[in-house]
């Protein structure tokens, strides 16, 4: 007990650590129960390091964590109630709020769900310019990530350094939508609106510069003895668990599974650009930290090959010519009466789409993101649901903190990268 | 491919294999160790209470695809097409490996009736089916921890019932005396 002695650095298990029989709750065995030394402490929902509203109810043995119980919910807001509620239309804005990290990514899955219903074909300027702006939110995500988890292990510095490239990012998204968060700049159809003249530009200049950034920040941490002394051999998960557990993204990959939907069921413009797919096998949160910087530098690429295409894409429609779901052109309203009244009816009414259920996924910053919808042929959904990947990465919190410290706590629950929004929806 | 169930069927490019409760578990036992399907990407509960009961009007695409030439069915009421009981209890199920796949396995429950838990199966279950206990209020049976994961402990009634309305939370010490 008191103070923990010195660790050798484990290695990744083999079997499964996952607790029984509830795989999400770690149980304080009988036998340190019995020492009568075991604490229980409430850790949030309001804590800074829990990344919102997070409640974890932990037991203590010293310093070492025996028990363990996530707690969440405390960011319920029922969106999908209120979805089935809205017109298809006006539902776009509410899936970029539930991961308001994730906006364009969670935006997109919503959209390609109506689109896959709809089956409508989508311009390619619009498919390319999707792939771009998935790609800036997914760097944009990480940065945040980045600047905020090494924050709570003491990277002070990162969260400047991180959060300076992630403003870059933000006037990118305000020059494209007008809004430097929630851009609602996804159509059913396509784009919102043309792409800006001297978008390209400055998204050049932002690709150049990022690189170097990512460089930076890795001589800060990726060979910082405390960064690695915090990191590595903390939070382990393997393979074998992280699929029974249906974790996604830069966890599933931290673990070594060579699983990016990007390129397992490309959608977009994947199929068509050139991109490695990080994987480390060691499972543990310096895994998932390096994923995610590798990660980085892939989108990086991405969305310069997104721009090559782009550029020459100059004049060619941002929406799909379909009437009956895609507003008509503003200067057609004046002369011409039946776009005055597919207007006025997508407005009003809604447009409908065909009876039937679809899920759509995608490769969010956090992992897969699914949408379930399911309409009747009305103006409205039925039933929308999201598959959110951070509601299932905090199932792991109990296998991956079987032998964690309370300081460790932190960095695990940072490395699973979490945002409560979405896990509570 | 897919041999058991009692039903199956294609549309959106997605594949339903239907299954009675009863046989849900040996079902998905059987897609896991004998085709690949190791992960359970998602667990959606739908509430059909109510539906069809109105005709919806208007433009109705078509699975095939849509034609902006053809006659559309602008005006005439169409009926959605019946659902077997109220609820239905979607696994949203992917195989990682060579060949992604993915299959929705769909079984159908009345109020009242009981799901079995697929946590034996796939632990990922676990939350899944406490936010479908929880939201839709959907039995989950051998569930080992099944209580209210999203709303409060002493919350009453499944808000994502159709039933639910929206908005309709009771207001504490307002009635007139």
């Amino acid at each position: 007990m008191a103070i923990a002695p010195p660790r050798s650095r484990p290695s990744i298990y083999e079997g499964t650590r996952i607790p029984g029989p509830i795989p999400t709750v770690l149980r304080t065995s009988t036998e340190i129960q019995a020492t009568g030394d075991v604490m229980t402490v409430n850790f949030g929902p309001n804590h800074p390091s829990t990344h919102g509203v997070l409640r974890l109810i932990v037991d203590l043995y010293g310093e070492d964590v025996t028990g363990l119980e996530a707690v969440i919910g405390y960011l319920h807001t029922g969106f999908e109630k209120n979805m089935e509620h809205k017109t298809w239309w006006k539902c776009i804005t509410y899936p970029e709020r539930i991961d308001y990290v994730s906006y364009q990514n969670n935006e997109y899955v919503f959209v390609g769900a109506v689109e896959k219903l709809l089956a409508i074909d989508v311009p390619p300027k619009a498919v390319w310019m999707r792939t771009l702006l998935c790609e800036l939110n997914r760097i944009h995500s990480h940065l945040v990530w980045l600047g905020t988890a090494a924050l709570e292990l003491g990277a002070i510095s990162m969260f400047w350094y991180a959060f300076r490239e992630r403003d870059q990012i933000l006037d990118l998204f305000e020059l494209v939508a007008g809004y430097r968060m929630h851009t609602r700049y996804f159509q059913v159809g396509g784009l919102a609106e043309d792409i800006p003249r001297g978008f390209y530009p400055e998204a050049r200049k932002f690709c150049d510069w990022m690189p170097k950034a990512i460089d930076d920040y890795e001589t800060l941490l990726t060979r910082n003895k405390i960064w690695l002394e915090r990191t590595e051999g903390i939070g382990l998960l393997s393979a074998a668990d992280a699929i029974a557990l249906g974790q996604s993204g830069p966890v599933l990959r931290g673990s070594g599974v060579d699983w990016d939907l990007r390129r397992n069921e490309p959608y977009l413009a994947y199929h068509q650009v050139d991109f490695r797919v990080p994987v480390f096998p060691e499972g543990d949160v310096y895994a998932r930290y390096r994923v995610r910087i590798e990660e980085m530098r892939e989108s990086v690429r991405i969305v310069e090959q997104c721009l090559d295409r782009l550029e020459k894409m100059g004049g060619e429609p941002w929406i799909a010519d379909d009437r009956k779901v895609v507003l008509p052109p503003r200067h057609e309203l004046h002369t011409s009466m039946e776009s005055l009244i597919h207007h006025f009816k997508i407005v009003t009414e809604g447009f409908r789409v065909p009876e039937g259920e679809v899920y759509f996924a995608i490769e969010s910053p956090r992992g897969e993101l699914g949408c379930y919808v399911c309409s009747d042929g009305g103006p409205k959904p039925w039933r929308v649901k999201f598959r959110a990947p951070s509601f299932v990465a905090l199932e792991a919190t109990a296998t991956c903190m079987s032998d964690a410290l309370i300081a460790d706590m932190i960095a695990i629950v940072g490395s699973l990268d979490t945002v409560m929004g979405e896990v509570d929806r | 491919m897919t041999g058991g169930g009692t039903a199956q069927f294609e549309a959106h490019g997605e594949r339903t294999l239907i299954v009675e409760p009863a046989q849900l578990v040996e079902e998905a036992l059987r897609l896991r160790d004998e085709e690949g399907f190791n992960f359970l990407s998602d667990v959606t509960a739908v509430d059909y209470f109510g539906w069809a009961s109105t005709p919806v009007s208007g433009y109705i695409g078509t699975v095939g695809g849509r034609d902006l030439n053809s006659p559309m069915t602008q005006g005439y009421q169409a009926v959605p097409g019946p659902k077997p009981k109220r609820f239905a209890m979607n696994y949203h199920l992917l195989a990682i490996g060579p060949e992604p796949r993915r299959l929705r396995l769909q079984t159908w429950v009345d109020e009242g009736e009981a799901v079995p838990t697929v946590i034996e199966v796939w632990p990922t279950a676990d939350w899944h089916e406490r936010e479908a206990w929880d939201l839709m209020g959907i039995e989950i049976e051998g569930h080992p921890n099944l209580k209210r994961i999203l709303l409060d402990d002493d919350w009453e009634g499944h808000p994502l019932r159709k039933d639910y309305p929206l908005g309709g939370e009771p207001v504490r010490f307002s009635e007139e005396r």
